[in-house]
């Protein structure tokens, strides 16, 4: 037996196409500007297992190669010879190895050996050649710019001569040291500084906080035996527990409010409680009023929770994962959606089924050509890898993602913003419980499943919780593994229907410290004992045990007399679980290393004792005027260019590279049409293969707007998502008694540091007075529509900062919402249906061109910002719920950028019509076509629904043409036509667009589609 | 695990679909079968493998798309690694017993990750008929996963009863390694011999096409999918459990306004009601009802 390590490598076979490889020679030569020459791409596996030379052959032969395409090398770097340099791409100790491991379970297989898969004995690596022979410093950028990121990869790269191999080492023992901090005697200066260098995330005020409380309990750890001085693990707990990440401290904090204009002041008791959670309340009272109890749960759990029918719940979160995502783009954004994932089948007792993925994007601009700063990855490089994260997590995962939107502009250029969404399905009754609520009793077991803990992902709580500057911790990176968490997601649906689950949360940000905390103010304590974790390798203390952000875990509590079973279950199923302490209800969270104590925490000053924040808002509206425009505008020009401009251009090739309808049940997708190329308003998906019931899904975010009053960007983007559902053939709730049509909204605010500071942020008062506005926005609509929030999510410090210059967000709201749709096939599409129906204008239009992209073009953002009439938005929505009950829309569009001119030329897509409109001649031509006022749509109707459908809606239709059969889109003005295109040409520039050529695929103009 | 439970004698054909380990279209192939008369039991992998449940009580053994075990090999390979070298409490591969489950006169299917590992595991095409790979699929040549919808000929030649009847189908693609590619003249020969290339992509007027995108991967031949010689062992990229209801056509808005009447019965659903069938007509032969064991997950 030979237990060295071993090395095998494949290479593609002398003729096999080295897709990889001219990918790499071709994007170093377009991006970075290196010639290359060829690169060939090779697989490494080093074995640090023993095996035989025989067995080594044959594994690699039989395993890993495959014999059509592959040669095989054993122990040698094999190259052709006229290679000069090469990159070794291999993995930093701890990071997620799937690859690695799955060859492991190979080997394991092939040797018919019980191999255990967590403890890593095979590590995959890249080894590249490149036919030219490149500088040192050209060969680490193509590294680390390409082929890698520093904070997950170690490279090797030089001649070819000179080969160098690296595999991780992880660890070196066992670790099991906690410190004590002294603060009693600390300085101001000196408390910040502490938190400062331990990356607690914690203001003056609240170190003093923990400072007097270690003082005044001294004597109780004294006569526990405790030293008197905070230990480590202790302060890390507290960190964690009052990060702005786990305890929204600026969304609970009293506002102090002026307006500077007016001179009026006001103070708020905090955002949440008055604008979020008491319009909910006053939501739900109108709902139960009228007979409408579908809403179970709200805020109270990692996922809110709405009634679809008498046996069935439906789960709906949203989250975002800005921060990683900024760093590490692919990492942030596949744990991203994990982590998401993993809130809903941790809600109540746990085992939802997830139904849908949705993602929303705000980039940078991807063809940006200026220099960036210390650290700032390029916007197009952090697209690719957000958009290959979302892939990964949600294809991977067997999660359609149904719904998205990607919004550009150069504020998101140092941290953009990633939010991800997830659907679930849930049992109201799991082995006879209500399966919503979470229910624990001391005694009963912790036990935690799935992946296992390794320094990845330490700090993420409070990292995200502070601005991202050039020296942030390269700990606070994680890689996903979805088929971990695909196994431990089967799990969790199969233990709880059997009860073998009393309720689950999941180990996200804080780890085991946020997951167990929050469970044990259930039943009132915990005792945890750390020295039971596994480890993905030795040598963490036992503080960043409990922190660390290792992903794919749950935490779950489960009677004694239950563990049996279920750990028989984890083990048929291949999911890791560990007894690692139980609960009780002493009131104190207690942490353990072999017996000794590593935390003792009072459960009512971890939870209770962050002391409120007082904050300033300071609101004056922005100066702002209406542009002059040239005299003359060709309106044909401006539709060609504003349907080929970032935002409104086509995202196919990100689009398809999602999996969009696995599970079968996406009935409206991002793309429909015979074409497959018209963009839908909100994506429809159906329970399951036993009923038509389905649920509509929709987006609604509008920063532009917030640039000229916060208030109408946050009105106007609840309206925008209202409306798409609206647009797809959703009803609004609470429209009759006990209609049961269920509504669950997300809102997630995205924001700028907004915490004023007269040297660091001097406009933060500004910044806050803005929140505020998108907040009372929020509170108006949704008791304009009676539409509930459900849970959400606010993300504080999204401000990028280096070089001296600091890249803020502007200020972003994302409405994700969801609601009922009683019968799928009754739903309706973007696109034309077929010639000689009649086209409507739905709704009113204003002089509202301010923030439009019509603007935009010209470099303007004029005054008249959009404003939404919720009176009147709620009148045209609920009569075309009639409408459609009585079948009378054929297609429908809602109205957003661009306006009506794109929105028509939208509806063209999906066949080959055209149509032929007459504006009337109320307002200008421009403001007709472009302007971005809300709640509007275009829809088609029959020529026979025709009287029905215009005595039903009166003049909130106006009448504005036909489709016609010739792929023509003419608009007339007054007689005269003032935009003439062919569909074809409108689709080529909207297919073309930025974003498919970045990503890589466009059509050719005559390259026909679908008839 | 104990929801096994044991049924009397069922008339109804038996569907074994496995599931576990990074498979995720398990849910919909069982209802296509439930759709098309079938009875549709779920179970997962290591149930077969640890021998508590026995693929020989059912009629057709059913490997679903996914990412099994993550795809980070190749895709279907670790898997196909699995049956083919590990080993039950009797020293039995899952390979021996699918051997002799076709050997039995027994069907299997795999679709997408279950056709990638029959593939890899050699029992596509199968030409030897010693179960070693003779063909592969690998990256698409677009360098891309992609979900699209795609337009099948059937090869009218195969002698598959899965395809039975069938001329052209549309079924979606969801795929980053569904290229198949045939080394050696007389492998491509010997799979065109035999119509063993049951599934052509095929542009929009129905001939068989490698242009992008209607040809989503640059198959050789155009393929999407393989049968074995005996036509009892079925695979294709595309997903044909997909395309159970009109509502799942991208299109399905406006051909049902073109055509009120229009079935509300997708192409995909065809292909399991013809195995079904088969199945049925061949039990119609036989003297007494078969036994049956059901486990459900």
């Amino acid at each position: 037996m030979d237990s060295t390590q071993r090395t095998i490598q494949l290479l593609l076979k002398p003729g096999q196409h080295d897709g990889e490889g001219q990918r790499v020679a071709e994007v170093a030569q377009r991006h970075l500007g290196l010639t290359t020459g060829r690169v060939q791409s090779t697989a490494l596996y080093t074995v640090r297992y023993p095996v035989t030379d025989e067995q080594l052959r044959d594994f690699a032969t039989h395993c890993l190669q495959d014999p059509v395409l592959h040669d095989v090398a054993l122990d040698e770097f094999r190259h052709e010879p006229t290679y000069k340099s090469y990159i070794l791409v291999a993995k930093l100790p701890g990071v997620t190895d799937d690859e690695g491991i799955s060859a492991q379970n190979a080997l394991g297989d092939f040797l018919n050996q019980p191999l255990d898969t967590h403890t890593q004995h095979i590590f995959s690596k890249r080894l590249y050649f490149l036919e030219h022979e490149l500088p040192a410093a050209d060969l680490r950028r193509l590294a680390e710019e390409l082929l890698g990121n520093k904070l997950i990869n170690r490279f090797e790269s030089g001649p070819i001569t000179d080969i160098r191999d690296y595999t991780p080492r992880p660890g070196g023992g066992a670790e099991s040291i906690t410190n004590l901090v002294p603060l009693t005697n600390l300085a101001d200066s000196e408390l910040v500084q502490l938190s400062k260098d331990n990356l607690y995330a914690l203001n003056l005020e609240e170190m003093r906080v923990v400072r007097d409380h270690y003082v005044a309990i001294a004597p109780e750890r004294q006569a526990a035996g405790l030293p008197a001085d905070p230990t480590d693990c202790e302060l890390e707990i507290i960190a964690q527990t009052w990060s702005e990440h786990c305890k929204h401290k600026e969304f609970s904090a009293v506002i102090k409010y002026k307006d500077a204009d007016t001179g009026e002041e006001h103070e708020i008791d905090g955002l949440f409680k008055t604008y979020i959670k008491n319009a909910t309340s006053e939501v739900d009272r109108q709902l139960r009023a009228n007979g409408n109890d579908w809403l179970i749960k709200v805020f109270s759990d990692n996922a809110g929770a709405v009634r679809i029918n008498p046996e069935s719940l439906f789960v709906w979160k949203v989250e975002t994962h800005n921060s990683p995502s900024a760093i590490d783009p692919y990492g942030g954004a596949i744990t991203g959606i994990l982590g998401n994932n993993r809130d809903p089948l941790a809600t109540g007792i746990g085992g939802a089924r997830l139904l849908f993925n949705t993602n929303v994007l705000c980039f940078g601009n991807p063809e940006f050509n200026g220099t960036l700063l210390s650290n700032q990855l390029h916007p197009r490089r952090i697209f690719e890898g957000v958009r290959k994260g979302i892939e990964d997590g949600g294809n991977k995962s067997g999660v359609p993602t149904v719904n998205g939107a990607i919004v550009f502009d150069d504020r998101y250029a140092g941290k953009p913003l990633v939010y991800c969404g997830t659907g679930a399905v849930m049992p109201m009754q799991l082995a006879g419980l209500d399966s919503w609520e979470k229910k624990i009793d001391a005694q009963d077991r912790i036990i935690m499943a799935g992946g296992r803990v390794g320094k990845d992902g330490i700090h993420g709580a409070t990292f995200s919780s502070i601005e991202l500057d050039e020296t942030s911790p390269a700990t606070a990176v994680q890689i996903g593994s979805p088929i971990t968490q695909k196994l431990a997601m089967d799990f969790l649906v199969l233990a709880t229907r059997r009860g073998l689950i009393k309720c689950s949360t999941d180990n996200g940000a804080g780890g085991l410290s946020s997951s167990i905390g929050e469970l044990a103010t259930i039943s009132g304590g915990a005792v945890v004992e750390l020295e039971k974790v596994p480890l993905k390798y030795p040598g963490l203390r036992p503080w960043e045990i409990f922190v660390s952000e290792s992903q794919e875990r749950f935490s779950l509590a489960v009677e004694p007399a239950k563990m049996d079973e279920l750990l028989a279950l984890g083990r048929e199923m291949e999911v890791e679980l560990t007894d690692i302490g139980y609960f009780t209800a002493d009131g104190y969270l207690d942490v353990r290393f072999d017996g000794d104590s590593v935390a003792r925490l009072n459960m009512e000053f971890l939870h209770n004792g962050v002391p409120r924040k007082v904050l300033e808002a300071e609101w004056s509206k922005p100066q702002a005027a209406e542009p002059t425009l040239p005299a003359t505008t060709d309106y044909t020009d401006v539709l060609t260019r504003l349907l080929g401009s970032l935002n409104i251009c086509s995202r196919e090739s990100v689009i398809r590279q999602y999996d969009h309808e696995v599970k079968g049940r996406t009935i409206i997708k991002p793309l429909m049409g015979a074409t497959g190329q018209a963009p839908q308003d909100a994506a429809v998906v159906r329970f399951n293969f036993e009923s038509w019931e389905g649920v509509a899904v929709s987006n609604g975010i509008l920063p532009r707007f917030g640039d000229l009053d916060a208030y109408h960007m946050s009105a106007g983007a609840f309206d925008e998502a209202v409306r798409q559902i609206v647009a797809v053939g959703g009803k609004l709730p609470n429209l009759s008694y006990g209609d049961s049509n269920f509504w669950s909204v997300n809102d997630n605010f995205c924001v700028p540091d907004s915490v004023y500071d007269a040297t660091t942020n001097p406009d933060g008062k500004l910044k806050l007075a803005k929140l505020v506005r998108m907040c009372e926005a929020l509170r108006d609509a949704t008791a304009a529509y009676c539409i509930p929030l459900t849970s959400g999510k606010d993300s504080m410090k999204n401000d990028f900062k280096a070089d001296g210059v600091k890249i803020s967000v502007p200020p972003t709201v994302l409405y994700s919402m969801t609601a009922k749709i009683e019968d799928v096939r009754q739903t309706i599409t973007s696109d034309f249906k077929q010639a000689d129906d009649v086209v409507y204008l739905l709704g009113e239009t204003y002089d509202e061109l301010g923030g439009s992209e019509f603007y935009q073009l010209f470099g303007e953002l004029g005054a008249n910002v959009p404003q939404v009439r919720f009176d009147k938005a709620k009148e045209l929505y609920t009569l075309m719920g009639q409408a459609n009950d009585q079948h009378l829309i054929q297609s429908c569009h809602d109205l957003s950028d661009g306006g009506l001119a794109v929105a028509l030329a939208e509806a063209t897509f999906g066949h080959g019509y055209g149509a032929t409109v007459d504006l009337p001649e109320s307002l200008p031509v421009h403001v007709q076509l472009f302007s971005e006022s809300h709640s509007r749509f275009v829809a088609t109707v029959a020529p026979e629904d025709v009287v029905a459908f215009e005595q039903h809606f009166g003049a909130r239709a106006t009448r504005l043409g036909v489709v016609t059969p010739d792929s023509q889109l003419t608009v007339r003005h007054a007689g005269q036509p003032v935009l003439a295109a062919s569909t074809a040409v409108l689709r080529h520039e909207w297919t073309n667009g930025p974003v498919n050529r970045i990503i890589g695929f466009g059509q050719p103009v005559g390259e026909e589609s679908a008839r | 695990m104990n929801d096994q439970h044991m049924n009397d004698t069922s008339q109804k054909v038996q569907a074994l679909i496995l599931t576990g380990f990074g498979i995720n279209c398990e849910e919909e192939y069982a209802a296509a079968y439930r759709l098309a008369g079938a009875e549709a039991t779920i179970v997962h992998l290591n149930q077969v493998l640890h021998g508590h449940v026995s693929i020989h009580d059912y009629d057709i053994l059913n490997f679903p798309g996914g990412f099994s075990f993550g795809d980070d090999l190749g895709s279907g390979v670790v898997l196909a690694n699995k049956l083919r070298y590990r080993k039950n409490a009797e020293g039995r591969t899952l390979l021996d017993d699918i051997k002799e489950f076709v050997a039995n006169g027994k069907f299997v299917m795999g679709i997408c990750n279950g056709f990638q590992v029959l593939v890899k595991l050699g029992l596509l095409p199968n030409l030897s008929g010693n179960v070693t790979p003779e063909v592969t699929l690998t990256h698409n040549a677009s360098g891309r996963y992609e979900d699209r919808w795609v337009r099948l000929k059937v090869n009218p030649k195969s002698n598959s009863p899965f395809l039975k009847g069938l001329d052209t189908m549309e079924v979606p693609v969801r795929h980053g390694e569904g290229r198949l590619i045939i080394s050696g003249t007389d492998t491509l020969a010997h799979i065109e011999e035999q119509a063993l290339n049951c599934l052509s992509y095929t542009d929009f007027d129905g001939s068989p096409t490698d242009v992008y995108p209607h040809n989503p991967n640059g198959a050789d031949l155009n393929c999407a999918g393989l049968t074995d010689t005996t036509g009892q062992v079925f695979g294709l990229m595309p997903h044909p459990e997909a395309f159970l209801s009109l509502y799942n056509h991208p299109d399905w808005a406006r051909r049902k306004r073109l055509n009120l009447g229009l079935s509300e019965e997708g192409d995909g659903l065809r292909l399991f009601r013809n195995i079904v069938e088969h199945v049925q007509s061949q039990r119609q032969t036989a003297v007494s009802p078969q036994e049956a064991s059901q486990f459900s997950s």
